[in-house]
């Protein structure tokens, strides 16, 4: 049997909004793979030792207050101290188109969703991206 | 009630031979909807118990006797971006295109109580409003608006205390009294834990600092509204119509019990409480559920909390139209969305209003944006004719019947939260929290299915789309100045008598006096915002959130 991915659904940062997070912590769960969520106002020492700790395939980053330029960077660069950036980045929220092509140019992620994308998309996207399945 | 019967089963018989199209038929919350609604669905209907007149007991058609032809709703705007400066000149631009009064959008670290230069607001300041991190930065806010001639509205739920105060203060500066500020201090702290989830302080010290505003408001601030109980957010989380109306009269309810409890007199504090809803894009939906939330509210403050003053018994409310029904694909779709909310709200009798702006799902608005939606309001205003007439679709054989409706569910609610032993501790057991997850999930479910229609996002849907709408982007630099400005006040003010200040705020906090006054010294004395609640904090502890997934 293949190993399921595991996913780390994390909310960076000061906002509350944490209503795209869980939908989609539910979403790839029913779509069969491990999800640990984070919870809120999580800083991104925080959010990688989770990330290590759990052993996810992939940490998603939810960001609706416009810190995303500041965090997205932040993650990954504590990703690479610690080793472990094989972990695939990706991300969803309130980013303007600019700030996304910014961020996929800088390999601070590998993705980003923005508001309208269809849960079948992210799942879709995870499968064709990851190893373990 | 025969003869229509006999003339229903007719029509009946004739309608059932012609084909449906092929959806769901219920409201955007996922209640069910009648093909036509008759005398029949409101048979009960006693006019005198059930709506009366305008002003007058229940409420359900308005709390005041003329509504919208005396007075026209507040348009109040919510602006606040970078930093005070920038923001002083939004809101000069925004009085000057109209707007009737002022709502301060905070950025996040003001918030969550951390300066600007706190390490946890590296990359947050000025970003969804403005930063303020001490008096200075609330003089230059107001700078040239004067608070006697303006009302203002203030976003701020776990640290509203100093925020409040550092207005209060702001206003002895320009020489205006107390007694004659005018405008709300959200300072719902229960839907915080909620839905909204910018928490500090766990929730008993939370509603003493609450209980404190209402009793310093009374003596001192009397013009004040000292709570918008908000249902706003719950619904922005994702909840259903019912669940907003349910969840956010339940704070309310929990408002008035624990003043009640802290030995005020409900009538003493009642009449400055205040709601905030959500127009989300269900238009008769929305529109029932106004009508709901002033009769239950009205029926409640009188029987169960035994209120006398007529103005406890008054659900006066904000409306915002709604964020989540924003999209982010043909922007501008956006501004008929925001249009068709707007006039839900006004049907439904608000007393001040928030229409968003098109690019609100993208970024904070430009000027260009924020006008537009402004100018909906008054085009809705001044040349539709609705605010001509009082509560026009009363007697609507659906719209009742969605009102009752609407009552009838909420009751449910009111009930379920009692048998788990109230709002704090349905809190706890994350009852509230699990409710409107699988609100939202369910919501995108039917979205992602196309069980239900989103222009331009699952339905005609254009391919080669490009933005070609102008964003608001806040400059880095704005983060760096502030910094170096609270940074500065620290070295230039008289550090002694802040410490001193901060003490006896910690010594008040530690025992049961009411805080507000420790406050305000810390504030006069140029405290920050992160310096008192840093104080607060350590006193009373953070809340920690219970998993739920």
């Amino acid at each position: 049997m293949a190993k399921k991915i595991r996913v780390l659904v994390a909310k960076p940062g000061l906002d509350g909004h944490d209503r795209g997070a869980r939908v989609i912590a539910r979403a790839l769960r029913d779509a069969g793979m491990e999800v640990v969520y984070t919870g809120l106002h999580q800083t991104p020492e925080q959010i990688v030792e989770a990330a290590i700790q759990e052993d996810v395939d992939i940490v998603g980053l939810s960001i609706l207050s416009g810190a995303h330029m500041t965090l997205f960077p932040r993650v990954c660069e504590l990703l690479k101290e610690n080793g472990a950036d094989d972990i695939i980045v990706m991300g969803g929220g309130t980013i303007p188109e600019a700030d996304v092509k910014a961020l996929k140019e800088g390999g601070y992620a590998a993705e980003i969703f923005t508001p309208g994308t269809t849960i079948e998309t992210i799942v879709e996207w995870i499968h064709s991206n990851t190893k373990s399945s | 009630m025969e003869e229509i019967k006999a003339a229903k089963n007719e029509w009946l018989a004739e309608r059932g031979k012609k084909k449906d199209r092929d959806i769901n038929f219920e409201t955007v919350s996922g209640m069910p909807v009648q093909d036509l609604y008759t005398p029949d669905d409101i048979k009960d209907f006693d006019y005198m118990n059930d709506l009366g007149f305008p002003g007058s007991y229940p409420y359900t058609r308005g709390v005041q006797s003329n509504m919208y032809r005396g007075r026209l709703w507040t348009m109040r705007q919510f602006a606040g971006f970078a930093t005070a400066e920038e923001s002083n000149q939004r809101y000069k631009y925004l009085l000057e295109k109209g707007q009737t009064g002022l709502s301060v959008a905070f950025d996040m670290p003001t918030i969550m109580g951390y300066d600007s230069d706190h390490p946890r607001s590296l990359g947050e300041v000025g970003r969804v409003g403005v930063a303020i991190d001490s008096l200075e930065d609330m003089e230059t806010l107001f700078r040239d608006i004067p608070l006697d001639k303006v009302s203002t509205s203030m976003t701020t739920n776990a640290p509203a205390a100093v925020l409040w105060c550092l207005y209060i203060a702001t206003g002895e500066k320009q020489g205006v009294p107390s007694e004659k500020l005018t405008g709300t201090i959200q300072n719902d702290i229960l839907k915080e834990y909620i839905a909204q989830k910018s928490w500090i302080f766990p929730p008993e010290p939370s509603m003493r600092l609450i209980t404190n505003i209402f009793e310093y408001a009374a003596k001192h601030v009397p013009k004040w509204n000292t709570v918008s109980i908000s249902g706003y957010h719950i619904r922005e989380a994702g909840s259903t119509a019912v669940q907003e109306l349910a969840f956010t009269l339940a704070d309310g309810f929990a408002y008035v019990e624990a003043g009640i409890e802290a030995g005020l007199n409900v009538d003493d504090f009642a009449p400055r409480l205040s709601f905030f809803f959500n127009s989300h894009i269900d238009f008769f939906e929305e529109i029932a559920k106004y009508r709901a939330a002033r009769r239950i509210w009205a029926r409640r403050m009188k029987e169960k909390y035994g209120a006398k003053n007529p103005k406890s018994l008054l659900l006066r409310f904000h409306t915002q139209t709604a964020g989540c029904s924003l999209t982010a694909q043909q922007p501008e779709n956006n501004i008929v969305r925001t249009a068709y909310e707007a006039m839900a709200a006004v049907l439904g009798g608000t007393q001040s209003l928030h229409t968003n702006s098109m690019d609100e799902v993208l970024a904070l608005p430009t000027e260009k944006a924020v006008q537009i939606a402004l100018r909906t309001q008054q085009i809705l205003a001044y040349e539709t004719g609705v605010a001509n007439v009082i509560d026009p679709l009363a007697g609507s054989y659906y719209v009742e019947a969605l009102t009752n409706k609407m009552e009838e569910e909420a009751e449910k609610y009111f009930e379920e939260i009692e048998r788990r032993g109230g709002v704090l501790a349905a809190i706890d057991q994350n009852f509230f929290q699990q409710e409107i997850a699988d609100a939202a999930y369910q919501y995108q479910r039917a979205i992602d299915k196309k069980q239900r229609i989103q222009v331009g996002v699952n339905e005609f849907i254009d391919p080669d789309e490009e933005l070609d709408i102008e964003i608001l982007t806040i400059d880095p630099e704005i983060e760096r100045r502030q910094v170096q400005k609270v940074q500065k006040l620290r070295r230039e003010r008289n550090n002694l008598l802040v410490s001193d200040k901060l003490d006896a705020l910690r010594q008040a906090a530690m025992g049961t006096e009411n805080m507000i006054p420790y406050i305000l010294d810390c504030v006069r004395a140029y405290a920050t915002e992160g310096e008192i609640i840093q104080t607060l904090r350590e006193v009373f502890g953070e809340y920690k959130e219970k998993p739920t997934f």
